[in-house]
């Protein structure tokens, strides 16, 4: 049974997104009879293509998306060097999970919160250091060049890139071959970037394309900090979609293969920098350059990232101030009157959306853990790294989803099933797989199978092994990677919109659509709400293990 | 025909010959020793022994203990204990619950044997406490203890003795084989230390 597990769950998985695709080609090739399309051509594309403000379009999401992953990855690669050993990493390391943890959408409407010109900062330093006394009239947030937008990638980015760097770091045994360099006289950043990198850049390199996919056709972040005339290509599909007369939802199919394309030209291409850097690099390498001590970048690069982390957890404060706020004038730095009335309000309207995204976010959290236990209990059993193709599980994390969705969503109301829970549930599964598989993995294939084994002689029947003995000894990472899935669902937007057909409304969609309304207070309150539930989550689940292994030392 | 016994064992990996062909016989109560190099499958050997060889080695010949054939049978029901160099208690049980896994669950006076048990091991109050806050040594002492709660049939031993620092090897030797030969079961040690073989005292085959 446990043979057909990966099988199964590459079908439960791939089938939908394939069909998916299809469902998106066909009326962008002209054939979707219900709106009168009957002749497969380019007309479609024509159409599209003719669209005002296209073009404007694609400039601006080639040139976010590949500036937000470059400064990201420079930005994680260049502190790594700068403080890899030191206390900084370490404390840097802490700040990951609880950053990865908040959603998206809230970190983008509370860096809103904060850069907007009568935001956080500006009230800050009014009206003393600016000598502003109403707001001024700059775009920071929205702004025309999407400056705003890929700082806002940046707050969720780099963290992770940051944690796809330190796992990769400890499979690498780097300490000893950094060492070396440093004792053959190689500055700090040198040793790093002819030692660390050549080894570290193969692990990370799946993230980095995730990275780009992600920020080249994201939705709720776009909607929220990028200009919205032209808005980026992702967004412009969504507001066709979304237009009541339908004229445009053929367009936007055709729309929506073009964003496939963009993704994966895109990453071709950053595939095509990495051959060159490489080629051009190997010289590089061995050419005993040392470098210099590097003290100005590494400074420089370690104030960088502290500076990004205390945007975020200070737009993460300026939620929580704005919720409680009853009045706000101008230039005060905080509320001078402050209520839990807005709480009280809100609370009612809250609860139904609320319940939504605990509800999915376990089922699919449950259903991913499963189904990932099953893939590596197969892979252990089968004595061997069973199924490559496995790799295939990432793919919803490189395919733009708005470009599946929309074929999903008309598959799904042919069926019958579109607005369902399962669908809803299903549509949080393909995302929260991967990464829950990802969590899973490594500690799985880690765990020293002489514990099983020795269980086994001592006559413990192949269930009781696996309940008695490797569930407990892997339980933190299980509840660690059921906090991964949990704070995955909870931040889903855009399938949460479609498969949810309108029915389904969870935090994540109800705080980004308050995002383009106008108080601040009934927006503060959802988007601390998104940001609070995985957070919560995350910490009961590293309490649990905590509690029940409180007095084992050997389990940390 | 008591003891455990080896009749021209092979063990093939991708084809090529890792092992054998080995016979071999252990009574009960005796120490047998194969000693070699390490990758020469003796590790593989004893997975084989268990029943928890990888799926990627191919086998044959015949290996019986007390006379019945052991292939087919699940490991579970084999058994046969196993020590390794690491102590490998669970870490998520105390020391009771360690020895309580082994005990078999239709046994009467669980509870008697687990203080006897540790009363052997030296360990008398020592139940609830962490695995992880005792010494290497009486961390051993619990997983021999562990392993023969169990009641096995027959015992392996892999390298037993190699974590532990010298002036503890001598003392844990003599408690290991002591057990062993009280309890009157078969043991098959490996090995690559000389002084091992020397102190169990019984056929030494070498790979």
């Amino acid at each position: 049974m446990l043979r057909f597990a990966p099988v199964a769950t590459l079908l439960i998985f791939l089938a939908p997104i394939v069909a998916g695709l299809l469902g998106t080609a066909l009326p962008a090739f002209g054939w979707f009879p219900a709106l009168g399309g009957r002749e497969i051509g380019l007309d479609i594309f024509a159409r599209l293509f003719a669209q005002p403000g296209l073009g404007t379009s694609v400039a601006l999401t080639l040139f976010t998306g590949f500036l937000a992953t470059a400064l990201s990855l420079g930005l994680a690669l260049a502190f790594a060097a700068a403080a890899y050993g030191t206390r900084g990493f370490a404390t840097a390391q802490r700040f990951l999970a609880p950053l990865l943890a908040t959603p998206h959408a809230a970190l983008a409407i509370g860096f809103a919160f904060l850069i907007a010109p009568s935001g956080w900062i500006a009230r800050s330093i009014s009206p003393e250091l600016s000598g502003w006394t109403r707001p001024p009239d700059i775009a920071t947030v929205q702004d025309p060049l999407g400056l705003a937008f890929v700082a806002g990638l940046m707050l969720k980015e780099t963290p992770y890139l940051l944690l796809c760097l330190v796992a990769a770091i400890g499979q690498a045994d780097l300490a000893r071959s950094l060492a070396t360099a440093r004792m053959l006289g190689y500055g700090k950043f040198t040793a790093w970037a002819k030692v660390a990198i050549p080894r570290l850049y193969p692990q990370i390199r799946l993230p980095i394309y995730a990275v780009l996919a992600f920020a080249l056709s994201n939705v709720d972040v776009a909607l929220i900090l990028a200009p919205t005339n032209p808005p980026t290509l992702s967004v412009l599909i969504l507001r066709w979609i979304s237009d009541p007369h339908l004229d445009l939802f053929m367009p936007a199919a055709a729309a929506g293969l073009l964003q496939f394309a963009l993704v994966a030209a895109s990453i071709g291409v950053w595939r095509l920098g990495e051959i060159a850097v490489a080629y051009f690099a190997r010289d590089l390498l061995t050419n005993g350059v040392r470098g210099g001590e590097g003290k100005f970048r590494a400074t420089a690069s370690r104030v960088a990232l502290a500076l990004l982390f205390a945007l975020a957890i200070a737009a993460l404060i300026a939620l929580a101030i704005w919720s409680a706020a009853l009045s706000w004038r101008f230039p005060d730095a905080l509320p001078d009157r402050w209520t839990s009335a807005n709480w009280l309000r809100e609370a009612p309207t809250l609860s139904a959306p609320a319940a939504t995204t605990l509800l999915v976010a376990l089922c699919a959290t449950a259903i991913a853990i499963l189904l990932s236990i099953l893939c590596l209990e197969n892979e252990i059993r089968a004595g061997k790294r069973a199924t490559k193709a496995l790799a295939l599980l990432y793919a919803p994390l490189l395919i733009p989803q708005v470009s599946f969705l929309i074929g999903a969503q008309t598959l799904l109301v042919r069926l019958n099933l579109d607005g369902g829970f399962a669908a809803l549930v299903w549509a949080h599964l393909l995302f929260v797989l991967p990464y829950v598989f990802l969590a899973l993995a490594d500690p799985w294939r880690a765990l020293d199978p002489r514990y099983m084994r020795i269980a086994a002689c001592l006559g413990a029947a192949p269930w009781r092994v696996f309940l008695a003995v490797k569930i407990p000894l892997l339980l933190r990472s299980l509840m660690v990677a059921a906090a991964i899935g949990f704070a995955v669902s909870a931040a889903l937007y855009l399938p949460t919109l479609f498969a949810g057909g309108g029915r389904w409304t969870s935090l994540t969609t109800e705080a980004v659509t308050l995002a383009s309304g106008g108080d601040r207070r009934v927006l503060g309150v959802y988007a601390f709400a998104q940001a609070a539930l995985p957070l919560i989550v995350y910490a009961a689940a590293l309490a649990v293990p905590a509690i029940l292994y409180r007095n084992r030392k050997g389990m940390v | 025909m008591t003891g455990l016994a080896l009749r021209d064992v092979t063990l093939h990996v991708a084809g090529k010959r890792l092992l054998g062909p080995l016979s071999l016989d252990v009574a009960p109560g005796a120490v047998a020793t194969i000693m070699g190099p390490s990758g020469s499958g003796k590790s593989s050997l004893l997975a084989y022994l268990c029943g928890t060889l990888d799926p990627a080695f191919a086998t044959t010949g015949i290996a019986t203990l007390d006379g019945a054939d052991l292939a087919g049978s699940m490991p579970e029901r084999r058994r046969i204990g196993i020590l390794f160099q690491d102590d490998l208690l669970f870490p998520h049980l105390s020391v009771a619950g360690n020895l309580a896994f082994a005990v078999p669950a239709n046994v009467p006076d669980r509870k008697q044997r687990i203080d006897a048990a540790l009363a052997e091991a030296e360990l008398d109050g020592y139940g609830e406490r962490d695995p992880a806050t005792l010494s290497g040594g009486q961390r051993a002492r619990v997983s021999l203890m562990r392993a023969l709660l169990a009641e096995p049939r027959a015992i392996l031993l892999d390298e037993p003795f190699s974590k532990l620092d010298a002036a503890l090897r001598d003392k844990m030797r003599e408690f290991v084989f002591a057990h062993i030969r009280a309890r009157k079961i078969p043991c098959l040690m490996v090995t690559h230390d000389a002084a091992d073989a020397k102190a169990a005292g019984g056929y030494i085959l070498r790979l």
